[in-house]
């Protein structure tokens, strides 16, 4: 390490590494389901894919987290996002092409992707 | 990314109960269920609970388990970290809240503590330079060389503050300042890794868990003085430590922030360890000099002091491990919010190895003027089996003892010293009713007789005398003259032994006599141990009217010394008897008892 600014750039990027060892409650949550019947439905590369996205784009106030069943196994696989100070968003039927798009739209700028969620889902 | 990461505690605690082998059998488990892609094993330092051993956090949850074995790894991998089910029954107590978990910051344990310290102590990997440099590390060593003068360095120390960890509490700005003063020229900078207070383990915790702060720090202390050379003297029996210094010396070098020319600027600073081979005495500061010097490792007459001829005759700066550890949150954080935390005249926090009849046996670190009382009961959780608080012991060998009517004096370096005891390095000893405070004073002595180094004769014969003084009242056998002869004795050694060993060495002695004189009248004129604790004065007698003769006790004595038949009250003859207690344990009826 030759200089202050790359020291300033290595520790950008391993605060983004290490990050999920904050105790933070601030942060936006992540909660894939992966009880058995969502991993039968293919839960694990969905939460795969959300772990390389957020990673992709450095998003140090995001964790992502497994939970168990939600008891709507028809829906599985299925994700909830918890932002604080707002309502939880319920995810379903999710793919891992899904994710990019949620990432980017609900957890980067706040909108929630409407057309994926129970509410569309259910009509 | 690791979706989630498992926090192990490898510090020498959680190591010897059996934390490594948890790590392997995690490390299997985690391959076998496909998962070494999500989930990243993390072997930490100490997380400070070291009596819940081994312990084991895994975020995002912040699910904090204690006392994991092996066996509970398949369950802990397959449901935690596949499915997301929290194994509650593994949780530590205090964290299980309805269905949720509590934040380990709102445990009683944890939520009176302030970890400045400590701070990365079971939260980074000790043996990864780059976790450390995620925590802001070497990021005030990066501020000194681009924005501060020496000047400014030891300025921002002086203003914060900051008194030596090591027990002493000198101002630790102003030590650097002298050295800065002296002329330019081969100057060196050391650090004092040589904890040897019995019951004192907070540098170890430190170099264990946080092995980077220390060099950051004492090259930040080379650039204020203008060294460009460091020696760590660290105790061969902290093994672990020294394997995580070494590694970690050889990774700052590896990335340039030790060697010629750091970060770009025109500094140059390295370290190299040098392993102390267990003498309590190398950890005052000219016999550690000395020790490193290749010597034998004794003390020699103040002034000079080290800041104007210390190591090979050069101007030295000497600092404790805890001291250092402070240096660059204060560089990063200002001076001002080092000195916002504390009392009057102590700033900061302080760490503490709690022990003895305590529950959370562990460390824990507290803002200085948190009252012992806090400290014990609340941090601490009091003392098991409901036994009463008798004393609290700070200061190791060179300390004393803290009755219960101090409890609630906040804790800093001035008060402790008015109540006749010492900071100390932080070791911090719990007695109850059951401990007798002759014969604490005693096993402290005995410890400073060994450990002497023999220099000077009020230290090596001085302290050898008063062990035999204490040694004949323990057995029953003093009078009253000793007692007053023990006392004039105490105060010739502290006036005229060379070194602070010597000179602080009678101070168990003299803060028990003075907080607990009726033990020792108690021993001298009725010959009797009020705590139950110094066999010589003690008699096991069976109660006759308790005893059913059911002969348990007498199968059991290793000496024959209880008679009796089936059916028929017992009795003891206190000649024969050696005073074990073994046929206490066995009585089932609470017949036989210590008189």
């Amino acid at each position: 390490m030759k200089s202050l600014a790359e020291l300033q750039a290595l520790r950008d990027s391993m605060k983004g590494r290490i990050g999920v060892r904050d105790d933070a409650e601030g942060n936006i949550r992540v909660v894939v389901g992966m009880a058995t019947c969502g991993i039968a439905a293919g839960a694990r590369p969905v939460l795969g894919e959300f772990t390389k996205e957020v990673e992709k784009r450095n998003l140090s106030n995001v964790t992502v987290a497994q939970t168990g069943c939600i008891g709507i196994c028809q829906y599985e696989p299925v994700v909830e996002v918890y932002a604080p100070g707002q309502e939880k968003v319920t995810y379903v039927k999710m793919t891992p092409e899904k994710v990019a798009k949620i990432v980017n739209e609900h957890l980067v700028n706040g909108k929630p992707v409407t057309e994926f969620t129970i509410g569309a889902n259910t009509k | 990314m690791y979706r989630s990461h498992v926090l192990v505690c490898g510090g020498t605690g959680c190591t010897s109960s059996g934390s490594e082998r948890i790590v392997s059998a995690l490390e299997k488990e985690i391959k076998a269920s496909n998962l070494e892609e999500e989930v990243k094993v993390i072997k930490t330092g100490c997380f400070g609970l070291c009596a819940l051993g081994p312990i084991m956090i895994i975020y995002p949850e912040g699910a904090f388990y204690s006392m994991v074995k092996v066996e509970d790894i398949p369950e802990i991998v397959s449901e935690h970290l596949v499915k997301g089910r929290i194994v509650t029954r593994l949780l530590y107590q205090e964290t299980v809240k309805d269905d949720t978990i509590k934040s380990l910051n709102h445990t009683q344990f944890y939520a009176k503590q302030k970890r400045v310290a400590l701070r990365n102590c079971g939260v980074i990997d000790p043996e990864n330079i780059n976790e450390y440099i995620g925590m802001d590390g070497y990021m005030a060593l990066g501020k000194v060389l681009s924005e501060m003068t020496p000047e400014d360095v030891v300025k921002c120390v002086t203003d914060s503050g900051l008194r030596g960890r090591g027990g002493g509490g000198f101002p630790t700005g102003r030590k650097w300042s002298f050295a800065a003063a002296q002329p330019k020229g081969q100057k060196y900078v050391c650090c004092n890794a040589d904890e040897g207070d019995p019951g004192a383990f907070m540098d170890r915790s430190v170099l264990e868990g946080d092995p980077h702060v220390v060099i950051e720090a004492m090259a930040i202390a080379g650039y204020a003085i203008g060294a460009n050379q460091g020696y760590i003297y660290v105790r061969a029996e902290y093994p672990i430590a020294v394997k995580r210094l070494q590694i970690a010396i050889n990774q700052a070098r590896e990335n340039g922030l030790l060697g010629k020319n750091i970060l770009g600027s025109d500094f140059d600073f390295d370290l190299e360890l040098r392993l102390g081979a267990g003498a309590f005495v190398c950890g005052e500061e000219t016999a550690l000099m000395t020790s490193i010097e290749g010597k034998r490792g004794e003390p020699r007459p103040r002034p000079p002091f080290p800041a104007v001829k210390g190591l090979f005759g050069k101007p030295t700066v000497l600092n404790n491990v805890e001291t250092y550890a402070n240096i660059p949150q204060i560089i990063l954080k200002g001076a001002d919010w080092f000195a916002a935390m504390g009392t009057e005249k102590s700033k900061g926090t302080k760490v503490f190895a709690l022990g003895g009849k305590i529950h959370n046996t562990g460390l824990v670190e507290v803002p200085m003027g948190t009252t012992l009382r806090e400290i014990i009961e609340e941090i601490g959780g009091g003392i098991p089996n409901g036994k009463k608080f008798k004393a609290a012991q700070t200061g190791g060998p060179s300390g004393g003892c803290i009755p219960a009517e101090h409890l609630d004096i906040p804790i800093d370096y001035d008060n402790l010293i008015a109540i006749g005891s010492m900071m100390g390095s932080g070791g911090l000893i719990v007695m109850d009713e059951d401990t007798c405070m002759v014969d604490i004073a005693k096993f402290f002595l005995e410890f400073t007789v060994d450990e002497s180094c023999g220099k000077c004769t009020p230290c090596r014969i001085g302290t050898k005398r008063l062990y035999e003084i204490l040694d004949k009242i323990t057995k029953g056998k003093a009078t009253m003259e000793d007692l007053d002869k023990m006392e004039e004795l105490c105060y010739h050694i502290k006036a005229n032994s060379l070194c602070g060993l010597g000179q602080t060495a009678p101070n168990p002695v003299l803060s028990t006599l003075h907080y607990f004189r009726d033990e020792y009248i108690a021993h001298i004129v009725d010959k009797k141990c009020p705590a139950g604790v110094c066999k010589a004065l003690l008699s096991y007698v069976i109660d006759e009217n308790k005893c059913k003769g059911c002969t348990l006790c007498a199968k059991v004595c290793p000496a024959g010394a209880i008679e009796g038949s089936v059916k028929v009250a017992h009795k003891i003859d206190t000649k024969k008897c050696l005073k074990c207690g073994a046929c206490i344990e066995k009585c089932r009826f609470g017949a036989i008892m210590k008189k």
